[in-house]
This record gives C-alpha cells, sequence and structure tokens, in this order.
C-alpha cells in the first residue's frame, strides 16, 4: 500500500485545471459530432453514423469508468462487480424500452415477446412501474445506488475490504449473472432485453435520435466528469485518498471511513448505471453477458490503462481501451485476450499510473525535468 | 460361385480356399471314403447339446413360423452361449454361409475389417460366438457378397426381445444379469419364471439376486392364486423393490371404485404394506443420497480451495490464475491419457490416471514456480495488483489454451475402475470416482497439515509469512521459500485439476468457473486456517445441497452467497480469526 501512495502521489488533481479539462472534453465530443453532421459524405474529415455510434457507447462506458476511478482510483476501493450496476441500469432502461413498444412486437401483444414465449400472462410487478419514461429515468441511477446502498452498508460495516471486498463483489457479479440468465427471472434469460423500437415516440432507427443520444452522452460525461472533479478536489475527496492511503489513521483522526467508503460506492453505483441506460439505447441490446464477472472485471482495465487517480486517465482509459477492443477483435479476433492478459499485467508491472503515467513523463522530459522523475521513479521502484 | 478376383492374388485366406473347394471334389472322388476335414466345424459345435443344432439350422430357414419355434426353443434352453445367435439375428447380423465343404451353415459376422482393400467379415460359430477356423487354424474371413443376411421381420424382432433378456440372465457379466433380471420383471411374461428360478439357484452375486427377487415378485403379483400374490407383494415390500413401486401402486389404483386390478382384500393389503415400505425406504436413501453428494461437493470445493488456501491465505497472494493452474492440470490428465491411449494396449492404459495425478501437481507447480519468479515476486504486498495481473496471467493461459486444444471441451475417459460404484444397499450407491475425490482431498489435507503444521519446511513457511524481515535475519532465505511454497499452492491446484476430469468437463472455462467458489471458501473459512478451509468446504457444500433441492441450484447459489456475505457480519474474519492485535489485516 506504501507503494501505491507513491506513484499515485502526483495524481492529475494537482495538474491541469477543471475548466481546461472540461474544455478538451467537451471540444472532444462535440467536434466528432460536428465531424458527422457538417462534411459531405466521402469527405475525409467526415465521421461516419457508425463510429459517431461506437464512440456514443465508449463515453457512455467512460462514465462507468469515472465511478471506478473514484473508488479505486481515490478511495482503493476495488470493485469486481459494477458491471451488475451498469447492468441494472442498463435493464432498467431497457425495461423502459420494452413496454414502450407493447403491441408492436412480434405477436401483437402488450408484453414483451420473451414474456409470451414463456407463457408468462400477467406483467410482472417489477416491471409496472417502467412504463413511465420519468420514473425509469429516475430508476437507472436510484435501483443501482439503492443495491449499491444495502451491499455497501453490510460489507463495509463489517470493515470487508481490500482483497476481500474484490472477491465479494465478483461473487455478486457472478450471482447477479446467475439470476439474470434464469427465465423465471422474467428479464428475458439468457438473451437479455432487445428489439427495443423507439424512444420516447422517437424511433431508435433514425439517425437523428441517434445523434441526440450520443449529444446527451456527452452532456451526461460532462456533468459526471464535473462532479468527480468536484469531489475530489473538495475536502470530501482529501479523506478519500487518505483512507486509501491508511485507513487505520483516518479512523484514529476520528472520522468514519465506512460513510465515506458507502457513499463513495453509491455515487460510483448511480454512475454505472446511467452509464447502462445511455448504453442500452444506442447498442439495442442488454445481455446477462455485459454484465458478469468478465466484463466487470474488463471495466476496471480500463481505468487501470488510462491511470487510476487521474479523472481524465480514466475517461481516456476506457474509450481508449474499448476503441483498441474493436480494431484488435475485428482484425485479429483470436488475439485480443492476449492483448488484454498483457494489457494487465503490463500496466500493474511497469506502468501503474496507466497511460496518464507515460504522458506525464514525456511532457516532464520536454519540461527538463527528467531527473527529478528519475529520483522519484526509484522510491517508487 | 466364389469368382477369383485380382484384388485375391496374394495368397490370402480366401484363395486358399478357392484352391480347397478345387481340390475337394478331387479328394472325394479319389479317395472315395470321407476324408475327414476336421478343421470346420469342429470348434463350432464345441460343447454345445445335442438338439440346439437344428434349432440354430433353423433360424435360418425362409419359413417364419420355424423361426419363430426355433427362437423359442433356443430361449428355452436358457444357454448363455446361444445368446450372440439370437443378438445376431435381431440386429441383422446374422448370415446363411455355404463352407468349403458345401454345407449350409448359420454364422455371425460383425465388425468387418478391411482386407486388402475389401471389406470382410470374420465369421463367428452362431453357439458361443467363437472364431471360424479353417484346417490351418486360421480365422476364416468373408466379403459381404459370399455370405447371406438372414433378414427378419417385425413379428420375429419382437418375438426375439423377451429371450434376450431371459438369457442375459446367465451372462457371465454380474451387471448384464442384473439389467435383464430388472427388465424380465418390468416385462411381467410368467413363461420367464422357471428361468428365473433357476438362475436364482445359481447366482452368487447380491444385487442380481435382489433383481431377480423383485423380477420373480413382480410376475407372481399377477399370478392366478391369491397366496401367492401376496407372498410377492410381501416380498416386494421386504427387499424394498423401487422398480416395483409403479407397478403396486397400479395394482390398487381406485380401489375405491371397485376398478382396481387387484380385488383381494388380504392382498390389497398387503400391496399397501409394501407400497409403505418401499417409500419408507426410499426416504432414507434420498437422505443418504444429500449427505453424501454434500461431503462430495465439500471435498470437492475442498480440493480447489486447498491451493488457494496455501497461496492466498498463507502467502497473502490473490492468485486469480489459480483457476488456470488447474486448468492445466486437467489438461495435463488429458495430455497423459492421449499418449497412454497413443503407445499403450487397451488393457494397461488405465494405468494413465495414477500417473496423471503427480504429473499434473508437477506441471501446475512448474508453471507456478516461473509466475511466482517473474510477476508475482514484483507485487508482494500490493495484493489488488496482484489481482489484476494474474487475472492477465488468466487470461492469456485460456486462450493459449484454446489456440493450442481448441474451444471445445476435450474428452477425458475414467478409468474403468472409477467407473460404477459402491452400493451399499437397495437405491444407495456411491459412484467410486466421487469416493476417490473425497480420498483424495483428505489425503491432500492431511498432506498440507504435516507439511505446514509439522515439518521444518512449514516451520519456514510459517516464519516467512508471519514476520518477513525477522526471518531473513534468522537466515531463512525468504525469496526462495516464496517461490516453493507458491509452487505448492499451484501444484495442489493442478492436483485438483486432475481430479476434476473425473466428474466434469474439461474445457478452456474450467478455471472460471471454480474461481469464485474456492476464494469464497478461503474467505469464509478465514484467511491463513487450515481448519477454516476444511470447514467452510463443508459448510458451503453441505448447505448448497441441503438446500438445492428445494431451490434449484441458481437459487441455492444466490442464498449461499448471501448468507456468506451475512456470515461475514458477524465473523469478518472467517471462521478462525488470526489471534492477534493488529489494526489492519
Amino acid at each position: 500500500m506504501k507503494k501505491q501512495s507513491t506513484t499515485l502521489k502526483n495524481g492529475a488533481s494537482t495538474r491541469g485545471g477543471t475548466l481546461q479539462w472540461t474544455l478538451i472534453i467537451s471540444f472532444f465530443w462535440i467536434a466528432l459530432l460536428l465531424l458527422n453532421l457538417l462534411p459531405p459524405q466521402g469527405s475525409f474529415l467526415h465521421v461516419s453514423n457508425f463510429t459517431l455510434n461506437t464512440f456514443g457507447k465508449y463515453m457512455a462506458y467512460a462514465i462507468l469508468a469515472l465511478g471506478i476511478d473514484l473508488l479505486w482510483g481515490y478511495t482503493g476501493i476495488l470493485s469486481l462487480g459494477q458491471g451488475v450496476f451498469f447492468g441494472l441500469g442498463a435493464y432498467c432502461m431497457g425495461m423502459h424500452l420494452m413496454l414502450s413498444i407493447a403491441g408492436e412486437g412480434v405477436y401483437q401483444s402488450d408484453l414483451p415477446d420473451f414474456m409470451v414465449w414463456n407463457q408468462v400472462k400477467t406483467l410482472p410487478f417489477f416491471w409496472k412501474p417502467f412504463s413511465n419514461f420519468w420514473v425509469s429515468m429516475a430508476a437507472v441511477m436510484l435501483v443501482p445506488a439503492f443495491f449499491a446502498l444495502i451491499f455497501g452498508y453490510l460489507t463495509f460495516r463489517s470493515r470487508i475490504k481490500g482483497v476481500y471486498f474484490a472477491i465479494i463483489t465478483q461473487a455478486l457479479a457472478m450471482t447477479v449473472w446467475l439470476l439474470f440468465n434464469q427465465n423465471s427471472f422474467n428479464l428475458g434469460g439468457t438473451n437479455g432485453l432487445t428489439d427495443f423500437k423507439s424512444i420516447l415516440g422517437y424511433s431508435l432507427m433514425e439517425q437523428g435520435t441517434q445523434k441526440t443520444l450520443f449529444g446527451i452522452t456527452g452532456l451526461c460525461l460532462v456533468a459526471a466528469f464535473l462532479l468527480c472533479r468536484w469531489l475530489t478536489l473538495s475536502r470530501f475527496g482529501k479523506v478519500l485518498i487518505a483512507i486509501r492511503d491508511n485507513e487505520g489513521r483516518i479512523r484514529f483522526s476520528g472520522y468514519d471511513p465506512a460513510r465515506y467508503k458507502l457513499f463513495v460506492f453509491v455515487v460510483a453505483a448511480a454512475l454505472a448505471g446511467l452509464a447502462g441506460a445511455l448504453y442500452v439505447p444506442q447498442v439495442g441490446i442488454i445481455t446477462p453477458g455485459q454484465i458478469g464477472v468478465l466484463p466487470s472485471i474488463g471495466m476496471i482495465i480500463w481505468v487501470a490503462v488510462g491511470g487510476r487517480g487521474t479523472l481524465v486517465g480514466a475517461l481516456l482509459g476506457a474509450i481508449g481501451v474499448n476503441w483498441a477492443y474493436s480494431v484488435l477483435t475485428s482484425n485479429y479476433p483470436d488475439l485480443w485476450l492476449y492483448f488484454l492478459g498483457l494489457m494487465f499485467i503490463g500496466v500493474v508491472l511497469f506502468f501503474p499510473g496507466g497511460m496518464w503515467e507515460i504522458g506525464g513523463k514525456i511532457s516532464n522530459l520536454r519540461h527538463g525535468r527528467a531527473k527529478k522523475q528519475k529520483i522519484a521513479a526509484s522510491e517508487a521502484g | 460361385m466364389r469368382v477369383p478376383s485380382k484384388k485375391h492374388k496374394y495368397g490370402s485366406i480366401t484363395a486358399t480356399l478357392l484352391a480347397l473347394i478345387l481340390l475337394l471334389p478331387i479328394l472325394t472322388a479319389n479317395g472315395g471314403s470321407s476324408v475327414p476335414s476336421p478343421a470346420f466345424g469342429k470348434d463350432a459345435g464345441e460343447g454345445m447339446p445335442a438338439g440346439l443344432g437344428q434349432s440354430i439350422r433353423n433360424m435360418g430357414d425362409e419359413d417364419e413360423a420355424l423361426q419363430e419355434a426355433a427362437i423359442v426353443d433356443l430361449g428355452t434352453s436358457g444357454d448363455a452361449n446361444i445368446l450372440p445367435a439370437l443378438e445376431a439375428l435381431q440386429s441383422g447380423s446374422l448370415y446363411r454361409w455355404v463352407d468349403p465343404r458345401d454345407e449350409h451353415r448359420i454364422v455371425i459376422a460383425r465388425d468387418p475389417v478391411d482386407r486388402n482393400g475389401e471389406q470382410s467379415y470374420p465369421l463367428l460359430s452362431p453357439y458361443g460366438a467363437k472364431p471360424i477356423l479353417d484346417e490351418k487354424g486360421q480365422a476364416v474371413f468373408e466379403r459381404e457378397g459370399a455370405i447371406e443376411a438372414i433378414r427378419i421381420g417385425r413379428r420375429l424382432r419382437i418375438a426375439i426381445a423377451p429371450w434376450l433378456d431371459r438369457l442375459r440372465l446367465f451372462s457371465p457379466s454380474a451387471n448384464l444379469r442384473e439389467s435383464a433380471a430388472t427388465k424380465v420383471g418390468l416385462y411381467g411374461a410368467p413363461e420367464a419364471l422357471p428361468q428365473l428360478d433357476r438362475a436364482l439357484l445359481t447366482e452368487n452375486d447380491r444385487w442380481v439376486r435382489t433383481a431377480l427377487n423383485e423380477a420373480i415378485g413382480l410376475i407372481q403379483l399377477v399370478d392366478d392364486s391369491p397366496a401367492l400374490r401376496k407372498k410377492a407383494a410381501e416380498k416386494l415390500g421386504t427387499i424394498h423393490a423401487l422398480n416395483a413401486l409403479p407397478t403396486l401402486e397400479e395394482r390398487i389404483k381406485s380401489y375405491e371404485t371397485g376398478e382396481a386390478p387387484e380385488q383381494d382384500i388380504a392382498v390389497i393389503e398387503a400391496i399397501r404394506g409394501a407400497i409403505q415400505k418401499i417409500e419408507a425406504w426410499t426416504v432414507w436413501t434420498r437422505t443418504v443420497e444429500t449427505i453424501f453428494s454434500g461431503i462430495s461437493l465439500s471435498s470437492i470445493l475442498l480440493l480447489v480451495a486447498l491451493g488457494l488456501a496455501i497461496t492466498f491465505g498463507l502467502m497473502g497472494v490473490i492468485n486469480m490464475a489459480h483457476g488456470e493452474l488447474m486448468m492445466l492440470g486437467a489438461y495435463t490428465t488429458y495430455m497423459t491419457q492421449e499418449i497412454f491411449v497413443g503407445i499403450l494396449p487397451e488393457n494397461l492404459r488405465d494405468l494413465y490416471f495414477p500417473l496423471a495425478i503427480p504429473l499434473a501437481f508437477v506441471v501446475a507447480a512448474a508453471f507456478g514456480l516461473v509466475l511466482e519468479k517473474s510477476i508475482i515476486r514484483r507485487l508482494y504486498g500490493r495484493p489488488l495488483e496482484t489481482l489484476l495481473a494474474t487475472w492477465g496471467v488468466s487470461l492469456i493461459l485460456q486462450q493459449g489454451v484454446r489456440h493450442i486444444f481448441g474451444a471445445a471441451n476435450v474428452d477425458v475417459a475414467s478409468p474403468a475402475w472409477l467407473r460404477g460404484g459402491l452400493r451399499l444397499a437397495t437405491g444407495i450407491q456411491f459412484p467410486y470416482n466421487r469416493l476417490f475425490i473425497i480420498l483424495l482431498s483428505l489425503v491432500s489435507v492431511f498432506g498440507v497439515y504435516l507439511l505446514v503444521l509439522r515439518s521444518p519446511i512449514g516451520l519456514k513457511i510459517r516464519a516467512v509469512t508471519q514476520n518477513r524481515e525477522m526471518s531473513a535475519c534468522m537466515g531463512i532465505t525468504t525469496q526462495r521459500v516464496d517461490a516453493w511454497t507458491f509452487a505448492l499452492g499451484s501444484g495442489l491446484a493442478g492436483m485438483a485439476g486432475a481430479a476434476l476430469t473425473l466428474i466434469g468437463n474439461i474445457g478452456p472455462d474450467l478455471g472460471q468457473s471454480y474461481i469464485v467458489d474456492s476464494f469464497l471458501v478461503v474467505v469464509t473459512g478465514g484467511v491463513g486456517k487450515l481448519a477454516g478451509t476444511v470447514g467452510a468446504a463443508f459448510g458451503i457444500g453441505g448447505l448448497n445441497k441441503l438446500l438445492e433441492p428445494g431451490l434449484g441450484a441458481i437459487y441455492a447459489k444466490v442464498l449461499i452467497l448471501l448468507i456468506v456475505i451475512l456470515f461475514l457480519q458477524g465473523k469478518p474474519s472467517g471462521l478462525f480469526p488470526a489471534k492477534g492485535r493488529n489494526v489492519d489485516m
């Protein structure tokens, strides 16, 4: 734990201003949108609808990564179950989308198609509130937050932490995955929820709807970034970092770490839920396979690669790793797992600070501070 | 009738036969009197009771009535040697053959072999299915076209079926005898009674005797004499005849309306008593079965978590590749099997398993050693980083195995001596492979106990895990101890993987399906405590099997996770927490 704190001492919190980063993120997001809208199709500047949609998905992931970074990078809690909260948000959204097309399914039934196959006659009680858009939108963040509150209360109160917490959350991810796979659970079983048609009356097939969704995702990302930024720069954020570096000492100083951890855990879960909700209409499907043990731990690597303890790093990591994933899997489908595995090992062994650290080293070299950095690095081991 | 073809020019048997055929008339013409050609036919009739010969020949007759009479005749003989012929008749592999002496004979021909580029059948005698030899003592082969299959219709096929099971009552294999007895009983034909009685006289195997008694009881249950029916029902109850339950219930079904097939009050009472007895017995066997499967699951959990109890429990290393080390062990077993199948004769192949277990240990331990020296060593004291790095290793290992062996599951055949099970009473059977895993896990735990808690090496291991600096000061090479401890834990994982080949699918995902469970066991048990791991394995395994019948496997698992989380509320450090005053463990 000592080593970790040394390496991450100069986190992003001190480098670059809030405004500066907000502008950079907004620029990236707006530029993509403009490059899609303005240049004529075929121009080399033109960003295709497909690419825009893909980046919309990545930005949803980035929101989730911000939550993981709050948890892991700042507070030192490694949760291997963030996929669960992502899934809860995604399924809330999915349920709303399923209900909003009642009667337009293959069977012309008011129930979603898969319920007709499974011979479910009436809508299960927990589906009912999701026919309302605003209730659904609130549920998208409140449902994951609620479950995180219960789970976090039970675990943090009994001081389960570190690897134990990681293992328990992994078991949680597996359990939820098992549950969601059950047909009797009435969430579509292995096939999940899919065949969405429209949102608030706008067809999801329309490019305009997709572009609006991209825009909303970008707005949410900026908002999430600002929220996390504000949290980490505040006095609250200092306590989080102190918990990460020495929980015992902060407890003896009169703080109750469990409350802080619980709060961060709930915030991260809500962000994951939001990410899930933005993901579903853009991708068009949510299955248990996207929220199980493997995807959950895969989300950790986004933050690790980007640079934990640096919000921008987490954000870039989520986009970068997913982009690398789509490039590699389309060209060399067999190699992705090797690459992912090597990424896990490489980041941990050689770049604990992720891309952010590499970037920092380069810029430091340019500013002639290489010598200083070397000393810091040798300290870090 | 036989045209020599070019393919036969290499002095094959066929050529010899051909020559013989050409010679025969000359011989008979010259010598006049019969020249004995003892080779043909001598072996075929060996030990065959007189009178069966005609029936065997009649099986090949064109007249269906004659064929059926022959089948009944052969069946009633109760001679197990005739079974292959009847089986062949039913499956269409019984043939008419004109032998070189121009004699019309019935032969069995199955499993064709490739001879000189042509499908040829080795000919077998209908009695005892022994190879037919020519005068040189060599097995006779015949082309498809040279023998004529005896085809039978549906009616005959149905007529044969009961006789097959009745003859199997005298087969040398106890398993076959038992299943035959059960079938004869369920078939319920009174004609089978004499054969069942005869089989019971000579039968020594306890389970076959039970099955025979069951069959006799079932047949007598519809006897004309009420006294015999009553006796049969009582007997079925006493021997807890599980298979008889549906028939017994059928006999007294809708008794109130007077439509039950059984009308005699005394017999009905007896049947009721028998049903009660059998049902009570079922409850009892089910209880025993649940307990056993609970112990079995616990031993599996214990075996897969034991290695983790060392690497995670003692050393504090979160090895997410633990499951993949098990997978390596399983694939080592697979490789050993493949090599043995490749180079050894069939009767020695099963020896692969005793060798595979230590081999799996060594392979996984070697891999663990490399893993420790290359990656884990650099990450001591940083458990979360170790977790991520070893997760990376696990992904690479999975993909590597997928690359080499393919994504599909591979087939590992359990050795013959681990198939089947130990039967304690009717309806209670403990599979040998489960018993073996229970034994292996107990031996492993005892071995680890001796090594870690009762040996000088274990003293060093414990010293290093308790206080690294102090141990180093006392002259212990801590790095070497780390490496070998990790190798030990990895080796145990490999061994667990080898044992898993007995019960489950072996594929690249093998490790993933056990990793969460095994970590849960170690965490629940209390990190660093062997007794805790054993306790947690039996707690979780037992609870799982207890909940499963009522909730189903998935919900049972969910409930167990909840129970574990709630349990950790009360005992955050597991079943057996380490004693000490550490603030931050």
